[in-house]
């Protein structure tokens, strides 16, 4: 499903270059439940920005579903993200204009996807259905995370990302929607990568990859 | 219906950008309405007043042709006013009479200043002697009583016609058929008033018309060289109106004939032709209304500039919003249009409204000051398609940096 070969990725900084990935190489299967952890500072921002395809390495060379995405231009960046992959931010990053609703259709809109159905299936997953017409500021902090799990999930893409998601929440709701994305992945069998600080919920996925000054420095099986 | 609902997305999106700041959109559109309104009401404002003056010069027919006196070249070519040399004369209307193949009727015109007295009331204003003919010449009707016939002409009767203004200043009221008027040192009897022709320069609504040989009575009236009768003007009607060009070069090459001009001499009297007069003033008047429209303009441009500034502060406000649509999988090109179908649709409201706020406020000046307003579907579609185009103007900018916002920092974005 995610093939990372020797990325690299140098920002440059001034007329100076900071390399914040060295040669990261990983291979995710269809299906993985998995965490990537490390430090602040570690690059695990950047490589979450690099699967979400928000950006492309400085070499090295990325595949996702058998296609290499390294050299593509923003444009087919852009395809990539609106058909395969869907988003979970720490921010929950809904807009506060629109309902609920209106938030996860949102997430279709980009896809061509028009069915709208599958907008409440959706709400309905993560058990919000009865919450569709609220806006953001009338939900929860985990209430609005979970909308924007439906909205990930409503284009049913193959890859789900999520960037610290329980990060600004407290711990019930936070565990709560750790077990969501966890029961999510067992039933619906996609393949979703988590980038955590947080051992305890590292320790729900199956896999944790450690990254520690722009490279992978452990890459263990959770039993 | 997949199709269709793909091709109104961005503009629901664009609803939606618009109506979450419903003060701010309506202070932006603001701009656009009072651009507009202002373009539409002094076009039409403008365009009215051509088209009154050009009526009014219509009434008078625009195949009157009339010929004055030029101006006298004094001793070392000291150039006297236009009118003060005496050269035209009855004998010259009477050659001009003859060319019924050019004109129709022909008015030899004998005026002069004079204090009107009826009873107790008194006015300055032009008596004009002239023949029967001047009825057809000016397509003048009478409100009551007749105009004087060719039998006063031929006795020098001592009657006379007021203009509308004139029975109206003297006579208020009552009703001046029968009364005696003294016009300097004679007196003469209300014959006839005439129907009001709106006041145009040279308007008979401001004149007393009497018979040419009654004004010889009482004025005196010099001779030429050649003893011939001299007058003030003489208007004619010109044959065929399509035709004025020739006619008014055959007039020209008669009367310096007459006139025993030389080659090299100037010509000693001016034919004018309402035609010109007319295309002139509407010439002068198109010129002031574009200068109008073109003030009222720079309000629209401001406009413009205000959904611009208002588009740049949406884009920074809304950034994490792009950086978000973005991360969804957004093409440059949806931000781009969103954004401009945002400003477009702000400033087509802006538009509208503004059609009819102008529409409405020269309506109302119409209606006010009793000034005829003209507003045409040519300006309306102008002003809207202008509007629409500074919408697309002025927030292509705008729409064109929210479209290459970086995803990743733009998700960073508080």
């Amino acid at each position: 499903m995610i093939e990372l070969h020797d990325i690299q990725k140098i920002y440059p900084i001034g007329d100076r270059q900071l390399k914040v990935l060295n040669g990261v190489s990983f291979t995710i299967e269809k299906g993985e439940l998995v965490a990537i952890m490390g430090p602040s500072g570690s690059g695990k921002s950047t490589i979450l920005n690099l699967l979400g395809c928000l950006d492309v390495p400085t070499s090295g060379s990325y595949h996702i579903d058998g296609q290499e995405v390294s050299r593509l231009n923003s444009r087919e960046l852009a395809h990539i993200r609106a058909k395969k992959i869907g988003f979970v931010f720490q921010q929950f990053n809904l807009l506060p204009r629109l309902s609920a609703l209106a938030n996860v259709k949102l997430g279709l809109e980009y896809a061509d996807s028009t069915n709208l159905s599958s907008a409440v299936e959706s709400l309905t997953r993560v058990g919000l259905a009865d919450r569709a017409h609220h806006r953001p500021t009338e939900l929860s902090g985990g209430e609005q995370q979970r909308v924007a799990i439906a909205r990930a999930l409503a284009k049913n893409p193959p890859l789900i990302l999520a960037d610290e998601p329980t990060g600004n929440l407290d711990s019930k709701s936070g565990d709560e929607i750790i077990s969501m994305l966890t029961s999510l992945h067992a039933e619906q069998k996609i393949t979703l990568v988590m980038i955590t600080h947080d051992p305890r919920i590292a320790r729900a996925c199956q896999r944790i990859i450690h990254i520690k000054d722009g490279m992978v420095e452990k890459d263990e099986k959770v039993q | 219906m997949k199709k269709y609902s793909k091709l109104l997305r961005p503009f629901g999106n664009a609803w939606g950008g618009v109506t979450s700041h419903k003060l701010r959109s309506l202070l932006t559109i603001l701009g656009i309405v009072i651009g507009v309104s202002a373009v539409i009401a002094l076009m039409s404002i403008g365009k009215g007043a051509e088209a009154d003056i050009l009526a009014r010069i219509q009434t008078l027919g625009a195949d009157l042709m009339m010929v004055t006196p030029g101006s006298q070249m004094g001793a070392g070519g000291v150039r006297g006013a236009a009118g003060s040399s005496v050269t035209l004369t009855m004998e010259d209307a009477a050659a001009i009479e003859e060319k019924t193949d050019l004109v129709t009727s022909v008015s030899p015109i004998f005026s002069r200043n004079m204090q009107l007295i009826a009873g107790s009331q008194n006015m300055n204003a032009q008596v004009t002697g002239t023949t029967p003919s001047y009825v057809p010449t000016y397509n003048l009707n009478t409100t009551s009583g007749t105009f004087f016939s060719d039998y006063d002409y031929q006795r020098g009767s001592a009657v006379a016609v007021l203009g509308s203004t004139v029975a109206q200043t003297l006579y208020g009221s009552n009703e001046p058929l029968g009364q005696n008027l003294r016009l300097g040192s004679i007196i003469v009897r209300v014959i006839g008033v005439l129907a009001g022709k709106g006041s145009v320069s040279g308007s008979p609504d401001n004149m007393v018309f009497i018979p040419l040989t009654a004004m010889q009575q009482a004025v005196a009236q010099q001779r030429t060289a050649r003893g011939e009768q001299v007058i003030s003007s003489i208007s004619l009607k010109v044959k065929d109106l399509n035709n004025s060009e020739y006619i008014k070069q055959q007039l020209t090459d008669l009367l310096r004939t007459r006139h025993r001009l030389i080659a090299s001499a100037a010509n000693d009297f001016t034919v004018t032709s309402m035609q010109e007069v007319a295309e002139t003033v509407s010439e002068t008047m198109a010129t002031t209304t574009m200068l109008l429209g073109a003030i009222a303009a720079i309000s629209l441009l401001v406009g413009g500039i205000g959904v611009m500034n208002i588009m740049l502060v949406s884009v920074l406000e809304r950034t994490r919003e792009i950086g978000i649509r973005k991360a969804l999988g957004a093409q440059d090109t949806d931000i781009w249009i969103q954004f401009l179908i945002e400003s477009a649709f702000l400033s087509l409201v802006g538009g509208l409204i503004g059609v009819a706020l102008g529409w409405g406020s020269a309506y109302l000046v119409s209606k006010v000051w009793s000034m005829r307003t003209l507003v045409s579907v040519d300006i309306v579609i102008l002003a809207v398609s202008v509007s629409v185009g500074i919408g697309l103007f002025f927030g292509f900018y705008p729409a064109w940096q929210a479209s290459r916002l970086n995803p990743i920092e733009a998700l960073r974005h508080e």
